[in-house]
């Protein structure tokens, strides 16, 4: 909602100060202000024009030759384009050396052989509308040469509100003179329109038809529309707004269109009630309706559209059909235009709901329906009616036919709701003065009166739809008293009886040791394509975000690419989020996820060693990766080689991360060249997704340190290919007696001076008894009995003996 | 006198040239013997004073000092070159200037960052953390909310809509009424978690990104115990000098409402392009929550009051980054990650 200062002056003389300051305020007690804009910005240069003769251009067609006088006796060639070049008009002038708000910077140019000295400007140029299709003329009486500014009255702010859904009051510059005025609606004036005196405009109550003008009005759908307004102008002359209508329209970004239809817009943006004029020859019979539409009834709106209707909307229909969608557009075919000379006027009360439902079927979003979604004033719609007729037959002439109508067959009173001073101290915590709460309320419109015991009775205006409650009430208490005068004073709290969330700690573990590895936390986006998810989005912004992701790998995938696309050879990325699978039921399945996805160097390039370091990650790094990644998210499940058997995997040389019962619970593994797309300089590309459901980190148990020395006894096996070291450290351990206190492999080879078809693996074992020192010939037997079921139990014998 | 002068200037020039040009330690000891030691020309030409007229001993005296004494300082100076030398002359047995073996530095995303301090700081005056669904019902993230679906108030709340009448929440804002129907008061809690709205990325939106709600309820909380609570929270994430700035606002679930400003971290409030001149950020809107959503989730609105506010970590961390892009956020760009490893 743009508002004009001066507007607001108008309405409310005793708003003064510096526009910004006004704004200010405003954002302090009521909506915020988003800017201020100077409207004189970049118009210092532009006098008033006025073209005094008009030549052909002797070597142009399309061209005219104008004397221009911008002020006292000098004058300005000035050769110009513009088809409606008028003689006598008053036109914006900017002279050579001037400039255009723009920048654009006015020099003496030679057109076709004329001289020309200035431009005649278009309200594009100056920034003022939209209209670029010819110079700007300006009607009413001005002096040449006078500064645009000021006889245009641009020495004005605009103010851009960022209206909230409850202040449906504010969208017009009389609530919002009401909100800022000192006084509040005491201080508000409606000024006569210049040149016309404001005459009384007669309204006949009536229910639910009668007629004016000769035209019958009837109210069918008493649920849609509620109140119904209607007056007949006859005789007006359709031209131009004078300039002090248009000024007050483009200060508030709006566009002059013609006298009659800028007087509605005028009132629009003054009281917050849409008018709609209709030109009264257009009608097919002398009477006019508010039903709902019929199914398969068309009707062209004021945008050229062909609009089909249905009996959700509500429409104005004459004896051949709808002429206007109630509330959010009028028609084509009733358009007031050049011709007219005979109209009618409606201000009517539109249901919120019911104008909602209609205009988001069509797609339609208009000032008029915007401000009868959000709520207008029931009670005021005569009001609107007297001032619309007035500015009317101050801009068009004409005479008012008769009384107008005014069908109320649903009349509104004001609701009237309870505050009590207690309740205000209670929400608010200060205690505000019992009698000063009229003087918060009454300002802007609330009429209270004191029951007992501190309460009031607070009757509400209309314009006020969204005060219904007690705590309404107490909302405007507050912000008139101002959020700021408040104290800042922290209170004493009891502690909430609700524990820490579960996973919180979890995840802040593993975020520690994947920033502990190196790794770099990454958010990816939770919308994916359809081949990423199990979950649809029914209304999605595009294809590739159709979906919610069912891995978080796949999204992490994608960012290594978006890597290696920047020439980063390596990467390192894991994410903590939610998997989205499809559900038993029709509620998706919710899980915690933790990804990560890596490539490249184990360690930073370094001089003293070629290649960097160690080399790039390989599987053994994969393998203490998801090993410590389980043991957080998932603790107490194993870790096992994925052969390929039964289900395959999509990662190569993979883990599955297994529960306790049997459920994969995660898997890893190196990701396979067809599933991400990788330069040649890449290495390999290393992923794991494991699913968060431990809660809370594991208990630390402390185990006393040992007392006695170890012994450590190395054992090279020659083992069988088939056999795998987890097989014979089980043999190890089971065969040992209970002073075993650890197993460590620390070599593994094959090669010539081992049999074929076996490798050497390396075992240390370290013997440590808790409660004395072993003695050699303890260790001795230990190891001979390891040995022998070694040998019975797999095979695996010791290298050597 | 002249006599004395002369001689004392060809000292003086040849004893600089000699140790100026001393090779190592050796030879500048010898130089020091030579040109100040007991037979040195200088000493000798001290000697000589007495033999001078009376009036001129004592210019010609300091004469000779000053240049004895530059001798002294030309032979430290010369030493200190000579050691350094010696030094670097050595250097290729170990060179600490070259690069450390560094190890890969890991990095917690800004967001998390963010939520991690605001849950902290929150938690410094009794609020837990909470989580709920992703997924949501209309019930919860609306109509529980004073919400109704027809409401203009849901136009700013753009919708993505999933089979079976189900929605992606649209803020946080459905966990208070989770929690609240789960448990009696006292509730304070802090929720941080992913929202989604049908913005399309661009500079400054993302369909989705991260939220953290608060909640606080209990008998006897006020609009005072609101602000305090949030200026706390301002000055310790912000610091001390920044100013809040309460102004209305609308939220169907809460009333009073409002919208909380904090004075602009880039110019301090004076007005500049991060504030479009208002010398003010908007950070968080908020409210003492309305007493139809604690009928709704079965509280007596008579006995509890409360408060709720919401706000962006991603926009906080933009502010508190000077990130100008939302986007570089969801990129996983290791070049834009690793800017926020502990330094």
């Amino acid at each position: 909602m743009n508002v004009s200062y001066r507007w607001l002056q108008k309405l409310a003389p005793t708003i003064v100060g510096p526009a910004l300051a006004v704004a200010e305020r405003l954002t302090g007690i009521a909506v915020a202000v988003d800017e201020v804009i100077w409207l004189g910005s970049g118009l210092q240069d532009i006098v008033i024009g006025q073209v005094e003769e008009i030549a052909s251009h002797p070597n142009a067609d399309r061209l005219v030759v104008c004397q221009v006088n911008v002020g006292g006796k000098s004058t300005a060639q000035v050769v110009t384009g513009a088809p409606k070049v008028t003689q006598g008009a008053f036109y914006p002038f900017v002279g050579v050396g001037g400039t255009l708000p723009g920048g654009l910077s006015i020099k003496r140019a030679k057109l076709r052989g004329e001289y020309s000295e200035g431009m005649l400007c278009s309200e594009r140029e100056l920034n003022l509308g939209r209209d670029q299709e010819g110079i700007m003329q300006l009607y009413g009486d001005f002096v040449p040469g006078t500064a645009f500014i000021e006889a245009l009255g641009l020495d004005d702010h605009r103010l851009v509100l960022d209206i909230t859904p409850n202040r449906s009051d504010l969208l017009g510059h009389f609530g919002v003179a009401r909100e800022l005025a000192p006084g509040g609606g005491a201080d508000l004036v409606r000024p006569d329109f210049p040149g016309h005196a404001t005459v009384e405009v007669e309204l006949l109550p009536s229910e639910l038809e009668a007629e004016t003008g000769g035209v019958r009005i009837s109210i069918e759908d008493t649920e849609g529309c509620s109140r119904f307004t209607g007056v007949v102008i006859r005789g007006v002359t359709v031209k131009p707004s004078p300039e002090w209508l248009a000024r007050d329209l483009r200060a508030a970004g709006l566009q002059p269109l013609n006298n009659v239809v800028d007087a509605t817009n005028h009132v629009l943006y003054e009281l917050n009630q849409p008018i709609h004029a209709y030109d009264l020859a257009t009608l097919r019979g002398p009477e006019i309706i508010v039903r709902r539409a019929k199914a398969g009834e068309k009707l062209q709106t004021l945008d050229g559209k062909e609009r089909k209707l249905n009996p959700d909307m509500l429409v104005i229909a004459d004896a051949g059909g709808a002429i206007g969608l109630a509330g959010v557009m009028g028609g084509l075919a009733t358009e007031v235009a050049g011709g007219t000379s005979d109209v009618l006027i409606e201000a009517a009360y539109f249901d919120p709901g019911r104008n909602r439902t209609g205009a988001r079927a069509l797609g339609m979003d208009t000032e008029a329906s915007y401000r009868f979604q959000r709520g207008i004033d029931p009670q005021a719609t005569h009001e609107a009616m007297a001032r619309v007729v007035n500015l009317i037959l101050a801009v068009a002439g004409g005479t008012v036919e008769g009384a107008g109508v005014d069908l109320n067959p649903r009349p509104t009173e004001r609701l009237v709701v309870s505050v009590r001073h207690s309740r205000v101290t209670h929400v608010l915590g200060v205690e505000l003065e019992p009698e000063s709460i009229p003087s918060y309320l009454e300002p802007i419109g609330f009429e209270t009166r004191q029951a007992k015991n501190g309460t009031f009775d607070v009757a509400v205006p209309g314009w006020r739809p969204d005060v219904e409650r007690e705590i309404d009430l107490i909302e405007e208490i507050a912000r008139r008293h101002g959020y700021d005068k408040f104290p800042d004073k922290l209170g004493l709290f009891r502690p909430t009886t609700i524990p820490e969330e579960e996973y919180a700690d979890v995840f802040e573990r593993l975020r520690d040791f994947f920033v502990g590895a190196g790794f770099l936390e990454s958010r990816g986006s939770p919308l994916g394509p359809a081949e990423e998810g199990e979950v649809q989005v029914l209304n999605p912004l595009s294809e590739v975000e159709s979906h919610l992701r069912s891995s978080l790998l796949t999204s992490l995938l994608h960012s290594v690419e978006r890597n290696f696309a920047q020439a980063q050879r390596d990467v390192r990325l894991f994410e903590l989020g939610t998997a989205f699978k499809a559900g038993a039921g029709p509620v998706p399945d919710e899980r915690l996820h933790v990804a990560a996805a890596w490539t490249g160097a184990r360690e930073p390039a370094h001089w003293s060693s070629e290649g960097g370091g160690g080399g790039d990650y390989d599987v053994w790094d994969l393998k203490w990766l998801v090993e410590s990644v389980a043991a957080i998210a998932a603790r107490g499940t194993e870790l096992r080689p994925v052969d390929g058997d039964g289900d395959e995997p999509w990662l190569e040389d993979a883990f599955a991360v297994m529960s306790g019962d049997g459920q994969p619970l995660g898997l890893a593994g190196r990701v396979p060249n067809d599933r991400v797309e990788a330069p040649r300089w890449a290495a390999k590309v290393w992923g794991l997704e494991v699913e968060i459901v431990s809660r809370r980190a594991a208990q630390v148990t402390y185990r006393d340190l040992p007392v006695y020395p170890p012994s450590d006894r190395d054992l090279a096996l020659i083992v069988p290919t088939r056999v795998l070291a987890a097989e014979v450290a089980g043999v190890i351990r089971k065969a040992a007696p209970d002073f075993l206190d650890d197993v460590s492999i620390f070599d593994v080879y094959e090669g010539e001076s081992i049999p074929a078809g076996t490798r050497s693996i390396a075992w240390r074992l370290r013997f440590r008894a808790a409660d004395r020192t072993l003695t050699d010939a303890e260790i001795d037997a230990a190891v001979k009995s390891i040995a022998s079921a070694l040998k019975r139990d797999l095979n695996v014998g010791i290298r050597g003996a | 006198m002249a006599d004395f002068l002369t001689n004392l200037r060809e000292v003086e020039e040849e004893g600089a040239e000699v140790i100026g040009s001393a090779a190592t330690l050796d030879d500048l000891e010898n130089a020091r013997i030579e040109y100040l030691g007991r037979k040195a020309r200088l000493t000798q030409l001290l000697r000589q004073l007495p033999e001078l007229p009376v009036e001129e001993r004592p210019s010609a005296g300091a004469e000779a000092n000053t240049v004895k004494r530059r001798f002294q300082d030309l032979l430290e100076s010369r030493s200190a070159e000579i050691r350094a030398q010696s030094r670097a002359r050595e250097a290729p047995e170990f060179d600490p200037t070259l690069p450390a073996r560094a190890r890969w530095r890991g990095a917690r995303h800004p967001c998390t960052l963010v939520i991690n301090e605001i849950c902290e700081i929150f938690r410094e005056i009794g609020f837990v953390r909470a989580r709920g669904p992703e997924v949501e019902t209309p019930d919860y993230n609306f109509i529980k909310l004073n919400t109704p679906l027809d409401h203009p108030a849901t136009d700013e709340h753009d919708t993505f809509y999933l089979p079976g009448g189900l929605l992606l929440r649209t803020h946080t804002s459905p966990v208070q009424a989770r929690v609240m129907e789960k448990t009696e008061p006292p509730i304070r809690i802090v929720v941080p978690g992913m929202c989604y709205r049908r913005d399309p990325f661009d500079a400054s939106h993302a369909p989705a990104f991260e939220q953290i709600e608060g909640l606080a309820v209990d008998e006897g909380i006020t609009f005072v115990d609101f602000k305090a609570t949030i200026n706390y929270f301002v000055h310790r994430f912000f610091g001390a000098d920044a100013s809040t700035r309460f102004r209305p606002s609308f939220f169907p679930f809460t009333e009073p409402s409002a919208e909380i400003d904090v004075s602009c971290l880039l110019c301090g409030g004076d007005g500049c392009s991060a504030c479009k001149g208002t010398g003010w950020l908007e950070i968080m809107g908020a409210g003492m929550v309305d007493p139809a959503v604690f009928e709704n989730v079965g509280y007596d609105p008579e006995r509890y009051t409360g408060f709720a506010f919401g706000m962006g970590p991603a926009r906080i961390a933009m502010l508190r980054y000077r990130v100008p892009d939302i986007r570089l956020f969801y990129e996983g760009d290791v070049r834009f990650l690793e800017q926020f490893a502990p330094a």
